[in-house]
């Protein structure tokens, strides 16, 4: 790889856009796919330009064939995204094991003393309200929410955010029955069932939980399973 | 031989051994990038999958669950000294023989390149 195409990659990473790296195997000629454009020695026909975009909506590298040899594309997807909220003890545990599972996380709490830098080292903590946060947040299909405050002042203007974007998970803390009184107040703001469908609640994995670490192990469990097995599942699903 | 991932950069991302690869040849040091390009059964790491090593034989990231890392190491200094990219295959372990392969019986392609340096290019 030549020095110039690294820096461009880890440019287009840092800016988060998606990229595309295409390598021919047998000549190790690369080009950069960035925003539609080709960067570098290797000649990207439409057809390639068309596979390299199927990458990154598969989030998976693939080797294609071409005239003049193989060619791999691996895509550079911008991070996955972790929202919390809730700078609570379970969120302690779940923002570093969420960071070392890949995510980018931002914990929001506006209570004082909740959403502190000490309480969460090397995290990303917002004191904003979380309709506020979650606004400037932006999520997309590649984040996932989780609400732990168990507080309808704060989890429930996020969960109306959540289920206004294409958040992949939305999850929120609470007992059953604090979950149905939960849908209860989102439906008289005008939300349904399919809505209701989209939030994993009570949160987590059936695994018997019990202290915050384990928590926060069923909470990223069951985010890796709506990540990985979602999709899986609805390409199967297409192709039957 | 192998970096102590507690020595590497605290400031990069996590798993962005691409950045760690230009530290290396910033401070220097000759470095090859090894990436999963293929896999067949079932593989230990999938497809896209950077391995990146340096000429002191540090790695960082990884290709498999450290079953063929060895011989890559190996490979991509011959990358680093020719400039020619190689494609490594691996396969399954044959219990009787002492090459190197993956026990969990799939089957995976490596390919292995230079970082060649800004006046390479």
């Amino acid at each position: 790889m030549k020095r110039d195409l690294l820096d461009r990659l880890l440019a287009a990473k840092a800016a988060k856009q998606p990229a595309v790296l295409a390598t021919r195997l047998n000549t190790g000629e690369q080009s950069l796919l960035t925003g539609g454009a080709a960067t570098g020695e290797l000649a990207v026909s439409p057809s390639i330009q068309s596979s390299a975009n199927d990458t990154l909506r598969a989030d998976k590298g693939r080797t294609v064939e071409a005239d003049g040899g193989d060619i791999f594309l691996q895509p550079f997807n911008p991070p996955l995204r972790m929202a919390i909220i809730g700078a609570v003890h379970i969120a302690q545990v779940l923002a570093p094991m969420s960071d070392l599972t890949g995510y980018d996380v931002t914990v929001i709490d506006p209570r004082h003393g909740f959403a502190s830098p000490d309480r969460f080292p090397h995290i990303s903590v917002v004191d904003d309200w979380p309709d506020e946060a979650l606004d400037a947040l932006a999520p997309d299909s590649r984040t996932a929410i989780v609400t732990l405050t168990h507080d309808p002042k704060l989890d429930d203007p996020a969960l109306e955010r959540a289920l206004r974007s294409d958040a992949f998970y939305i999850g929120s803390l609470g007992s059953k029955k604090t979950h149905a009184a939960r849908l209860e107040r989102l439906s008289r703001a005008g939300f349904g069932d399919a809505d209701f469908a989209r939030i994993h609640g009570p949160v987590g994995l059936a695994i018997g939980a019990r202290s915050p670490a384990e928590i926060a192990v069923s909470i990223m469990a069951q985010v890796t399973q709506a990540l990985r097995e979602a999709p899986a599942l609805a390409a199967t699903a297409a192709a039957a | 031989m192998a970096t102590d991932p507690q020595q590497l950069d605290q400031s990069l991302g996590h798993d962005d051994v691409l950045a760690q690869a230009r530290q290396w040849q910033d401070a220097g040091r000759g470095v090859a990038i090894a990436t999963v390009v293929s896999t067949w059964g079932s593989s230990p790491r999938p497809v896209g999958s950077q391995l990146v090593v340096s000429d002191r034989q540090d790695m960082v990231g990884s290709v498999s669950g450290g079953c063929v890392e060895g011989a890559v190491v190996e490979a991509a200094q011959q990358v680093m000294q020719d400039g020619t990219p190689k494609l490594l295959d691996f396969g399954v372990t044959n219990s009787q023989a002492w090459e190197v392969g993956l026990a969990c019986g799939g089957k995976i392609e490596v390919y292995v390149e230079k970082l060649e340096t800004a006046d390479e290019a």
